[in-house]
């Protein structure tokens, strides 16, 4: 540009322009993820805790008008709360499953060299590269044969096996992230392998078990295809609202959405710092 | 009483060789210390004393009784580790309670050893805080004193002061000697550390490639080595080696200069550095560093093409390009095979 080597501002000024703009570009990325997220969350409780007549309206106020008219709507339409215990009932018969089968897999995969680990590590991924539709129709046949189908049982088992892969990779994270020394230390000081483990490695991990629990919950509580596919009689939440999707009301929709959301939300907010450790993020 | 005995003991991981068939003995009540380098098989012998590892050969008895098939639980001993492995989730009073609850002792027994053994371990204001609170210093105390509220008839310490620094673990040293020597068990220490062996062992095993090269007294080991890696390995700076040359009536060549030396057809001249001094006549060293410690001075030179180095009173000035003549006292000097490595007695 120029040859004096005392202009110094000059080359200066397209620098921190660049800085400028760079600053400017990280926050439009984060206000636009932020967006991204919120303002659906925003409008589906907006709706649901509005009067029906709003719902509809427009422009729509910031704040909703907490008239609990659809909430009540929603709760006293027909099946919905058998419906909502349904999906308590799976959820937490699929957190049992899937931590009762996770947990011990994750541990086994922390502390024990086995031929084949590294290819058990990939398969148990792997059961999430199936989609689902494809295996629903073997499924509902199967489970027809076994007396299976619509039963809580029968979608928790499902439902156990979505869950499954994060349960092993969390809980693999959890125990790995122990020392070996302090179950080494608990055996040489009169522990069996037992003892060490409900001793000194279950009241370090419980933490992390119970919030990869909860993510086991979310992820039944959520799931809708299985659930619409595999009961008739007995359906979930998601399932039933998707029956009733085409003929029910705007207000009910938005209420019901907003009933699944909610638990969802606050049990992932709850665990949020656990689910980072699936990753490897160390939190400690 | 518990004398340790180990027979044959090897261990493979895989392809890899970790111990080569050892046989070694630990007398009742005695402080073994097993040195050497990372990955010469020390830790790997001390985890097969205790049970984590299972060896591949071989026998480990303790006080009379074999416990190679037996869990860590069942033989008797306590272990300190090297990162302290102080239970998180627990306080100090239950941490070193740990062991006596599991053996299902009484209360008032628990309370009488947690509270003895942390004012032997000069911890007993610590006994309500968490490992959370404490530094390096204090949760390796609190780890000596889980092992000896055990009460055990052997305890194993695998590198317990390495992630100290260096003024604490000075002080924790001379605090474990009192301490394990009052407490009357059988002791074995792993370091790497030659100062630590040295200062703390009735006895060391030098450990060399999964072999044991030399058991033997402190001192013994320093001025006897059996071979010619333990001269290499101990020491600070360890012992100088120079080749030797077989001449007349049983003199042997070294440097130009002729030295009285052992009967056998091949033999290397070894000479540890603070045991010359200079004089008229000697080993003709070109000084290449010199470097006054205080006391004495270290002086890094070459003689006969090879690196030596010789360790003199620092009352004389030295400058690096002289040449000066070191003679070594003649009783110290040692020989070695170059073929086997061993000392020639």
């Amino acid at each position: 540009m120029t040859a004096e080597a005392s202009d110094v501002p000059v080359a200066a000024t397209p620098q921190v322009a660049v800085n400028r703009a760079g600053r400017f570009l990280f926050w439009a990325g984060i206000g636009l993820l932020v967006l991204w997220v919120l303002v659906p969350i925003w409008f589906l409780f907006v709706n649901a805790l509005s009067a029906p007549a709003e719902v509809t309206g427009f422009p729509k106020r910031f704040w909703p008008s907490f008239d609990l008219a659809s909430v009540q709507f929603f709760w006293n339409f027909q099946g919905v709360t058998a419906a909502l215990w349904n999906s308590v009932k799976v959820a937490v018969l699929t957190m049992i499953l899937a931590i009762g089968m996770g947990a011990p897999a994750g541990y086994a995969l922390s502390r024990f060299d086995f031929p084949g680990k590294e290819f058990f590590r990939v398969l148990v991924i792997m059961t999430r590269a199936f989609p689902l539709p494809l295996l629903a129709l073997p499924l509902a046949v199967m489970f027809i044969r076994t007396g299976l189908d619509d039963t809580v049982l029968g979608l928790a088992l499902v439902h156990a096996m979505l869950a499954l892969p994060f349960a092993v990779l969390i809980t693999f994270s959890l125990f790995s992230g122990i020392p070996v020394e302090l179950e080494e230390a608990a055996w040489t000081l009169g522990c069996t392998r037992l003892q060490a483990f409900t001793k000194v490695v279950l009241p370090l991990a419980l933490p992390g078990i119970m919030a990869s629990a909860v993510f086991a919950f979310v992820i039944s509580w959520n799931e809708v295809f299985a659930a619409a596919v595999l009961t008739i009689e007995n359906r979930t939440l998601t399932a039933f609202l998707l029956q009733s999707l085409n003929v029910s009301p705007l207000p009910l929709k938005f209420a019901g959405g907003a009933a699944l959301v909610l638990p969802a939300l606050i049990f992932i907010f709850a665990v949020r710092k656990y689910l980072f450790a699936m990753w490897g993020i160390a939190n400690r | 009483m518990a004398e340790i005995v180990i027979k044959g003991v090897a261990k493979q991981f895989g392809a890899f060789t970790a111990l080569h068939s050892v046989d070694l003995t630990i007398h009742d009540q005695e402080f073994m210390v097993l040195l050497g380098a990372s990955g010469c098989g020390k830790t790997t012998l001390l985890r097969i004393i205790a049970g984590l590892e299972t060896p591949s050969q071989g026998e480990v008895w303790i006080g009379g009784r074999r416990v190679d098939h037996l869990p860590p639980r069942a033989r008797g001993i306590a272990m300190v580790f090297q990162n302290y492995a102080v239970f998180p989730h627990l306080t100090v009073f239950e941490n070193i309670a740990f062991g006596l609850r599991m053996a299902k002792l009484p209360q008032a027994e628990v309370t009488r050893r947690v509270t003895r053994t942390a004012e032997l371990m000069h911890i007993e204001q610590l006994l309500k805080r968490y490992s959370g609170e404490l530094s390096g210093g204090q949760r390796q105390r609190v780890a000596v004193a889980r092992a000896l509220a055990m009460e055990p008839d052997v305890i194993l310490m695998d590198e317990p002061l390495s992630n100290l620094d260096a003024l604490l673990r000075l002080e924790m040293r001379a605090e474990l000697k009192g301490v394990l020597a009052a407490s009357k068990t059988t002791t074995i220490y792993v370091t790497h550390d030659q100062v630590e062996a040295m200062s703390l062992a009735d006895r060391i095993s030098v450990m060399n490639g999964g072999f044991i090269v030399q058991a033997d007294k402190p001192t013994q080991v320093y001025r006897n080595p059996a071979a010619r890696f333990v001269g290499s390995f101990i020491g600070n700076p360890p012992m100088n080696f120079l080749p030797a040359k077989r001449g007349e009536n049983g003199r042997w060549h070294v440097a130009g200069k002729d030295f009285d030396g052992p009967d056998v057809a091949a033999a290397e001249f070894a000479i540890r550095p603070e045991d010359m001094h200079p004089a008229k006549a000697g080993l003709e060293a070109e000084v290449r560093v010199v470097e006054p410690l205080g006391p004495h001075t270290l002086v890094t030179a070459q003689v006969a093409g090879q690196p030596f180095r010789a360790v003199l009173e620092s009352d004389r000035a030295i400058s690096p390009g002289e040449v000066i003549t070191l003679a070594p006292i003649p009783d110290r000097i040692r020989w070695f095979d170059p073929e086997t490595q061993e000392a020639i007695a």
